[in-house]
């Protein structure tokens, strides 16, 4: 063999070895920080990797792997996770999981009696050690060498000591503030046993931990003496008058938060008034881009008319220019009181209409803003469908006499319609989800006045989830994930009728 | 066609270039005025559309250079437009690559070979493509927001983070460029796989130098995709220095603070050129469709 040929058939399983090994690694670092699900998905996938590269009979999945993990990982999975979030208490009163809330309460600590220590940090500008003078008797002790770099840091033991070592001087007030947060993670055990921890930017002293963790799962308050129960059921742990205690946990509440929706009368009627919204500006949006971009189309596809390329490259201009800029400059120009528009207005008809603080004013707004943005996609389809008619159908209605509201009601719409339907349904899914619109323009604002949860009468569907999740005070991860998960059942009823719609055109077409 | 043309006929005509002439001035009237502002002094200024004192405070300020204002105090730009600019930039164009390596790979398999569950991927692939990704938004916080507890680089605030969210969004992608590859002929392949190229020689040499029209368009509609795409980047994106331009274009307009001339500044300069690029890839996406189409 030659030597080349050596190095090809070896130099891909070499890598692949040494590819699966660093990942085995990085899983047992994931495993060892706490974060088992994370550990067990990169495990999967690793295996998997092995499994597909290793294996002949599975050459074709190795063009796959790569792309459908990417889709699995990020898009599948997260969808799931949504539905099974929908069903736990996750929001910003129970962010941690159980065994970091329990850790959180088992580093807690309170100052004890005991000896304290007036405390300097010396150093050569490499290496730093640390003095500790008893404020009482006035005894010195060093430590050794401090490594201020690592988050974690092991306990110091300090040993008596006469005088300062040579070379090593106090450092300044500004480094020594520097270095705080560093050295309040340290714990110095001092040659007597007692355990002292920084309390003061020059003083060590003895602390303990608050809690302690009992065999049955409670934890005792070594200070007070009293007993913290964790409690599964509503996610926090308890003390003996069942008042939670924070930081909570994220526990699952099973179908609670559906029930809220459904039933909760407080809930339920700004839900169904939001939801109804969503279906209007959707369907309202489909009807006026279709129909301007309808018309537009035929007028454009007219062939006496001179300069239409001129014309369909500015009307499809709106398209073109990103939806983020294009909605925000419409906020600004809508803006109240120094909105252009309002300017015009004022200046022809003496009105200024409250474009954002109007219920029926905001929604008109907004149909307004996304009928521009919306038509010249429906335009371009059109566009499309109409030079699949035939043109004798035009010249036999020409020679019946047939002017041009017949021509376009009975031959043009019927037949544009059809083949136009999934994508009016498509485009209904997109706008009944459309989140950058309403977030960018009006935020779901003005807002219901009557309401628990704050929801606004411009809110859509998933606007006002993502107000839930992310805007309004409370973050209920929970709940949002539980109206997601709805909203997730509704968009799959839309592609359904989607799918029978886009079959029943091409059964036609046959 | 020969149709007798009647005399209303020249009426009309000249009524649908009325019509269109003042629908395009209403469609226009954003851009024309978003101009206007951003060359009048000061965030309030009221006036006509053709501005009578140009000044060019707001696009300084937009390039990131300070100047004297009126009072002779310095401005400051408020925000850093240029590195919001080169952040989108620089997320789109590896989410680009990144999108073309595993949507390419993926085609190839969907369009050459023979594997169980083919006909379910290819449908699964476009059926989840359905479902936004604003649905999953708690979970793809929460998910990240875990990835950060071990490794800060993936984290929330992290552009890694970004790439990888964005990395699953290749189902339309696998299914344009797997169109294309069926209507290149395999006979090319098959050809060079007689002359002894494995089926990656064959994928690599062949087959994608033939493709690469296509290529250029689906990196072009992933890099657009990219640099617009807000809800996930709203969310994982917190730091000012961290942000896209879809994010933090609408720092400029809040109710407290609102700077109209100098976002209509930063507008222009950062919409101009992905308007651009969106009407070029439009474009080649219509040639370089046809170019392919050999089998018609």
């Amino acid at each position: 063999m030659t030597q080349t040929s050596v190095l090809q058939r070896w130099a891909p399983p070499a890598i692949g070895i040494v590819l699966a090994l660093g990942a085995l690694y990085l899983v047992t670092l994931i495993h060892a920080a706490g974060e088992t699900l994370l550990a067990g998905t990169v495990l999967t996938v690793t295996a998997l990797a092995a499994w597909v590269y290793s294996s002949q009979r599975l050459y074709a999945y190795r063009y796959l792997f790569p792309g459908i993990a990417a889709v699995v990982i990020f898009v599948v999975f997260p969808m799931l996770y949504t539905v099974a979030i929908g069903f736990t208490n996750y929001s910003s009163r129970n962010l941690l999981t159980f065994e970091r809330a329990t850790s959180y309460f088992l580093d807690e600590t309170y100052q004890a009696e005991g000896r304290t220590y007036g405390f300097a940090l010396l150093s050569d500008g490499s290496i730093y050690r640390g003095r500790f003078e008893d404020s009482e008797t006035g005894e010195l002790f060093l430590s050794p060498e401090l490594d201020l770099e690592d988050p974690t840091p092991e306990p110091v033991v300090t040993q008596p000591a006469r005088q300062d070592p040579d070379g090593l001087a106090p450092v300044e007030l500004r480094e020594l503030i520097r270095l705080q947060p560093r050295l309040r993670a340290l714990t110095v055990t001092m040659p007597d046993g007692g355990l002292v921890r920084m309390s003061g930017l020059r003083q060590f002293a003895p602390v303990q931990k608050l809690y302690a963790l009992n065999p049955d799962g409670s934890l005792s308050n070594r200070q007070e003496g009293s007993v913290l129960r964790p409690n599964f059921e509503v996610g926090f742990y308890q003390n003996e008058a069942g008042e939670n205690v924070a930081p909570g946990f994220q526990v699952g509440i099973g179908a609670a938060h559906f029930k809220r929706i459904f039933t909760d009368e407080a809930f339920r009627e700004p839900f169904v008034r939001i939801f109804i919204w969503t279906v209007v500006f959707a369907a309202l949006t489909v009807l006026f881009a279709t129909s301007v971009g309808m018309i537009l189309a035929v007028l454009l596809s007219w062939e006496a008319l001179r300069f239409r390329g001129v014309y369909q490259t500015l009307l499809f201009l709106p398209y073109a220019v990103p939806g983020f800029i294009s909605i925000l400059v419409f906020k600004g120009l809508f803006n109240n009181n120094f909105g252009e528009i309002n300017l015009i207005l004022h200046g022809l008809f003496g009105i200024k209409p409250a474009w954002f603080s109007d219920p029926f004013l905001a929604k008109t707004m907004l149909l307004i803003v996304n009928t521009w943005l919306g038509y010249p996609y429906m335009m371009v389809l059109c566009m499309g469908l109409l030079k699949a008619i035939p043109s004798d159908l035009y010249e036999a209605s020409a020679v019946a006499g047939a002017g041009p509201l017949t021509n376009f009601f009975r031959i043009t719409l019927p037949l544009v319609i059809k083949p136009l339907a999934p994508l009016m349904i498509a485009s209904f899914a997109f706008n009944f989800n459309n989140f950058v619109l309403i977030n960018l323009l009006t935020g779901g604002r003005p807002d219901f006045l009557d309401t628990q949860i704050p929801a606004g009468t411009t809110d859509i569907l998933v606007s006002y989830t993502y107000r839930i999740a992310f805007e309004d005070s409370g973050q209920n991860f929970g709940l949002a994930a539980a109206i997601s998960t709805v909203i997730f059942a509704m968009v799959a009823l839309l592609s359904w009728i989607n799918l029978r719609a886009t079959r029943i055109t091409k059964d036609e077409a046959r | 066609m020969a149709i007798v043309l009647d005399k209303s006929h020249r009426w009309r005509v000249l009524a649908a270039h009325a019509v269109l002439i003042c629908l395009i001035a209403v469609i226009i009237f954003p851009f024309l005025m978003i101009l206007s502002i951003s060359l009048r002094p000061g965030n309030f200024a009221a006036g006509s559309l053709i501005p009578d004192q140009i000044s060019l405070e707001h696009w300084k300020l937009a390039l990131g250079i300070s100047y004297e204002g009126p009072d002779g105090r310095m401005v400051e730009p408020p925000f850093p437009v240029l590195r919001w600019l080169w952040n989108s930039v620089k997320v789109a164009t590896l989410s680009g690559i990144i999108t073309l390596l595993l949507s390419t790979t993926a085609a190839y398999a969907f369009s050459r070979m023979k594997f169980r569950g083919k006909s379910q991927a290819l449908s699964a692939l476009l059926l989840i493509q359905m479902f936004p990704a604003v649905l999953a938004l708690v979970a793809i916080y929460a998910i990240f927001d875990r990835i950060g507890n071990v490794f800060p680089f993936f984290g929330i605030n992290s552009h890694a983070a970004l790439l990888l969210a964005y990395a699953g969004g290749i189902g339309l992608f696998t299914w344009t460029i797997k169109g294309y590859f069926d209507t290149i002929p395999g006979e090319i392949e098959e050809a060079a796989k007689v002359d002894g190229a494995s089926p990656w020689q064959a994928f690599r040499l062949v087959l994608l130098p033939m493709a690469v029209p296509i290529l250029l368009v689906v990196f072009l509609l992933a890099f657009i995709h990219a640099i617009i795409e807000y809800p996930v980047a709203s969310v994982l994106l917190q730091g000012q220095d961290q942000l896209t331009l879809a994010v933090g274009s609408k720092l400029f307009l809040y109710e407290q603070r609102y700077l109209w001339g100098d976002f209509a500044a930063a507008a222009i300069l950062s919409g101009l050129p992905i308007t651009v690029v969106f009407i070029l890839a439009q474009k080649w996406m219509v040639s370089g469709l046809t170019a392919g189409g050999i089998k018609g």
